[in-house]
């Protein structure tokens, strides 16, 4: 009778027997990511000498690994930033039906497809010194010698906006394809112009969906990884600090202080995130605040 | 007030026929953008197919001896397979993981909840180098790396989340009702998965699968740092090739590049037949607040 | 069928969180009986329903089938029927399988399922539509399957939650017709949920009134209709004017009492003496123009076929509700009475 009495507590308060459906997808996460995650945290903090910040110290006392993390972020913000702020305007001039939007979809997203070493190898290509992209300008008497897009900070960034740019935009049609058109209409019966109807009506009601995909988008162009070293400068402006993670647990066989590295790269990259997502609650708050 | 009662079938018609200054900018930086896109793609498929090109607008000769000796030389054949493979089963067992868990997260509110849905949120948010460098390191330390264990071990981390957080806001938009009213027709739980659900699910499977598909064949870091010499995914292959520039012809590289390409553009447009684009994402967007 | 004689809910109460949807509910059910859960929105019907068919796991209290205890059964083993609001059809499945579902669940014999489904499928009269799938229906249609597949199974006990809610005016006449009829051909045992006081006036062998998931009267129609048990139930059952006044004088079985600009004779319902403020109960329909009543002014005419209904306001600006033959003017000053066997006295 008490065990037939506690399973109805629990079933009162949704622990029941259904529960269980949950079990293997959190055994996995926790099996592989959690666990993982704490041993290289545990890792982390048993560095060869140094004691137990040791690896930390190693990291952030040698300007050369401290100074991934501004180059990481010197790339990656400025593309999700980029790749977010171009796919606004377009989505929204591509909202509702017409003809051809299918088409002009599936060629915006085609990008996704291509990885990071083709893009790689077709930026080296094109952009390349002798590539078409340099002919075409120096045909067009725009420059007199080719300038220099890859192996360097350029390369890497085009790179980033290949593969980010589709992504953002499909978050973004997706997100305002949600936003109920009536609305705006509404807008307009009420004296609105285009202008004023996207900044007072569509982008409040986007803000989330915008913060979202900018903490998509960021990520990926974060753990910018093979592009860096395929189309950038691996040794100097585009070490970004996946490659000394790499660089410090497959090539020096540092585990502690790759370990460090992908812990502080979390750190960081979870920050960016909160602030984001505090801004965005902010702004949320304010809009709908405001107005009233 | 004319002028309000005669915006809405006005509105749309104009919009095609007459644009804004900030309408061109915006189409012609997307033009510039497909441009720019069309000629990277295209330097790379000019490039597989021609015999040999130096600072000249096109190549001096053409040949498809590049796609034979990346086949032969690379193995691709093999690395195909090990492709596949893993693909397959990431995809196979990440659905039968997933869409209970989704289904619990979608239809139970129980203690917990949160926690449980940010921990699968997680792992979508990381970079994957960063839990990938730990993760290899316990999968060696167990033996599973280096063997397709390991890269499907890997790739498993972000692929059951992504399952997750697709499937749980697509069993939301079906009427509960339904499931109780199968209960109160007698089905027990496992009736109403088989009988049921399973059918209303089959397009949201098939968009996710088809999602995680994709994204485990493109997925570099993980089956890079899980892989040994012969469990290597095409990435994986295509990178260490490519960084091992100047051993290989690059045309071969590129040759393989568009091997890879080819089929992932093949896996794409199957899945935008089956999935409306402007939604494919959309259903990632549920977050708990 | 499996039926019982008698199910008993005993103190069943549901908690969310610290908020009682449902505070102690305790009825006996006799096989047969027809019942209505009836209350506005949010007290706590869905969730009375939902107890009963165990889709809910109770806070507190049992729930009893002739001796045997129900609550800690799951719902598939109760042997109940649901209908549902929004009916809930398996929308992948044609209306034959539909309603062959919940059989097949019990392995029943291929033939007998076949044969009891057409009988069901007779029995609504989808005949034409057996091949169809759910959402080729209509709205009406749709009702009809999800009745079919709740009764094949010859449920000793048939719920519906609000199954109504969602048709068009004179469709819901003739579907309560219907379930009414349905019920008595096969003698099923039905508790129905509504919010509609003529539905479940007009269906239901006895009432159950609920408010903030409190009990209020439990009776036959005639009894609440005739002698609502307080002032919210008296508001559900149509007494549209609910006028707050004070007891002058009491006389035996009538008082007088004042207030709102005006003095009537009424019943009390329950104890008051005279000083009590108390609110006056009378239905539009027993509020009459003309003699030497109370002076109104009238405000608003409506039109409602046989009678017109008028609201007027009394010189103190309380407004009333009353029915009148022939049409006054807005502006008129009118005057109405109300026979003091109509006019029922609550304590505040
Ligand atoms: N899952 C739930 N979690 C929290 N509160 C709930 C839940 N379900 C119902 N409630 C609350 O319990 C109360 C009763 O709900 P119930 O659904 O029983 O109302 P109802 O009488 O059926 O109303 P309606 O006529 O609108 O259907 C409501 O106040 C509701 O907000
Ligand atoms: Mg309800």
């Amino acid at each position: 009778m008490t065990r037939v009495a506690l399973r109805h507590r629990l079933a009162e308060r949704g622990v029941d027997r259904q529960l269980w459906l949950l079990v293997p997808g959190l055994a996995c996460v926790l099996a592989l990511f959690v666990y993982p995650f704490a041993y290289g945290i545990g890792l982390s903090f048993q560095p060869a000498e140094g004691g137990v910040l040791g690896a930390y110290r190693t990291f952030f006392a040698d300007a050369y690994q401290r100074d991934t993390i501004a180059t990481t972020l010197g790339l990656s913000l400025p593309a999700a930033i980029l790749n977010v702020a171009a796919s606004v305007p377009i989505a929204y001039r591509m909202r509702g039906r017409f003809r051809g939007k299918r088409l002009l979809t599936t060629i915006l997203v085609v990008p996704i497809t291509l990885g990071t070493v083709l893009t790689a190898e077709g930026l080296l290509n094109y952009l390349g010194p002798a590539g078409w992209f340099n002919r075409t300008l120096m045909a067009l008497h725009v420059i007199d010698e080719p300038v220099r897009l890859t192996n360097n900070y350029w390369g890497v960034f085009f790179s980033l906006v290949i593969t980010g740019f589709p992504f953002a935009f499909l978050l973004i049609l997706s997100y305002l394809s949600g936003i109920d058109p009536t609305l705006e209409r509404a807008a307009a019966t009420l004296g609105a112009g285009r202008r004023q109807r996207f900044q007072r009506i569509t982008l409040p009601l986007l803000a989330p969906g915008l913060a979202t995909t900018f903490c998509l988008t960021f990520v990926l162009a974060f753990s910018v990884f093979p592009s860096a070293v395929l189309v950038g400068d691996p040794a100097g402006t585009t070490r970004v600090i996946s490659i000394a993670a790499y660089h410090a647990a497959y090539e020096v066989y540092d585990y502690p202080l790759g370990s460090a590295i992908a812990v502080v790269m979390g750190v960081v990259e979870l920050l960016v995130v909160a602030v984001v997502l505090g801004l965005r609650s902010l702004l949320y708050t304010g809009s709908t605040g405001g107005k009233g | 007030m004319t002028l309000v009662s005669e915006k809405p079938t006005s509105a749309p018609a104009r919009r095609r026929l007459v644009a804004s200054p900030g309408s061109w900018l915006i189409w012609g930086a997307v033009a510039f953008f497909l441009v720019n896109l069309a000629g990277l793609i295209a330097a790379v498929v000019v490039n597989s197919f021609g015999s040999r090109w130096f600072d000249t607008w096109l190549p001096s000769g053409w040949t498809t001896e590049w796609y034979a000796t990346a086949w032969t030389e690379f193995g691709l054949l093999n690395v195909m397979v090990v492709t596949l493979e893993v693909a397959l089963l990431v995809v196979g067992i990440s659905v039968l993981v997933g869409v209970p868990a989704s289904y619990v997260l979608a239809r139970r509110s129980f203690p917990g909840r949160r926690l449980v849905y940010l921990l699968f949120l997680l792992p979508i948010l990381m970079p994957p180098i960063t839990y990938g460098i730990p993760l290899a390191t316990v999968l060696y330390k167990y033996g599973f790396a280096g063997h397709l264990t390991g890269v499907v071990l890997a790739n498993l981390v972000p692929s059951i989340p992504f399952v997750i957080l697709t499937m749980t806001p697509f069993i939301e938009q079906i009427d509960p009702a339904i499931e109780r009213a199968a209960r109160m027709c007698g089905a027990k739980t496992w009736q109403i998965f088989l009988r049921i659900l399973a059918p209303l699910l089959v397009p949201g499977i098939l968009a996710a699968s088809i999602l995680v598909l994709v994204r485990t064949v493109g997925m570099f870091e993980l089956t890079f740092l899980a892989a040994g010499p012969d469990s290597q995914t095409l990435v994986v292959a295509l990178y260490y090739s490519m960084s091992a520039a100047g051993i290989r012809a690059q045309q071969s590289v590129d040759a393989m590049a568009v091997l890879y390409t080819s089929s992932m553009l093949v896996l794409l447009v199957t899945a935008l037949r089956f999935v409306n684009p402007t939604q494919l994402v959309a259903r990632v967007k549920e977050d708990p607040d | 069928m499996t039926g019982f004689d008698e199910l008993r809910l005993d103190g069943v109460r549901r908690r969310f969180g610290a908020r009682d949807a449902l505070a102690g509910l305790s009825l006996t059910i006799r096989r047969g009986e027809f019942i209505a859960l009836l209350g506005p929105s949010g007290c706590g019907k869905s969730t009375a329903l939902n107890c009963l068919a165990g889709l809910l796991p109770l806070s507190e209290g049992s729930i009893w089938q002739d001796g045997a205890r129900l609550d800690t059964l799951p719902p598939e083993k109760r042997g109940f029927g649901m209908v549902f609001q929004s009916y809930a059809l398996f929308p992948h499945l044609s209306v034959r399988k539909n309603i062959a579902f919940g059989l097949q669940m019990r392995r029943l014999p291929r033939d007998e399922v076949r044969r009891r489904t057409e009988e069901a499928i007779s029995l609504v009269r989808l005949e034409e539509h057996a091949k169809k799938l759910p959402g080729q229906l209509s709205g009406g249609q749709q009702q009809r399957v999800a009745i079919a597949r709740a009764v094949v199974l010859e449920p000793s006990l048939v719920l519906m939650d609000e199954p109504l809610s969602n048709l068009d005016a004179k469709l819901r006449l003739e579907m309560r017709t219907e379930i009414r009829r349905l019920h008595q051909t096969l003698g099923l045992t039905t508790v129905y949920v509504t919010h509609d006081q003529e539905e479940a006036l007009s269906l239901a062998d006895r009432l159950v009134v609920l408010r903030d998931g409190r009990v209020e009267q439990i009776g036959t129609p005639e009894d609440l209709h005739e002698r609502p048990a307080n002032r919210h139930v008296a508001d559900f059952m149509g007494y549209r004017n609910l006028l707050p006044m004070k007891v002058k004088a009491v006389h035996g079985p009538v008082v007088a009492v004042e207030g709102s600009g005006l003095t009537l004779e009424g019943t009390p319902v329950g104890q008051v003496s005279p000083g009590d403020d108390v609110v006056a109960g009378i239905r539009p329909e027993d509020l009459h123009q003309g003699g030497d009543g109370v002076p109104v002014t009238v405000e608003v005419v409506e039109y409602q076929g046989r009678e017109l209904a008028v609201e007027a306001r009394t010189p103190s600006g309380v407004a009333v509700h009353l029915r009148a033959a022939t049409r006054p003017a807005p502006g008129d000053q009118i005057t109405v009475t109300a026979a003091p066997s109509r006019v029922l006295v609550f304590p505040a």
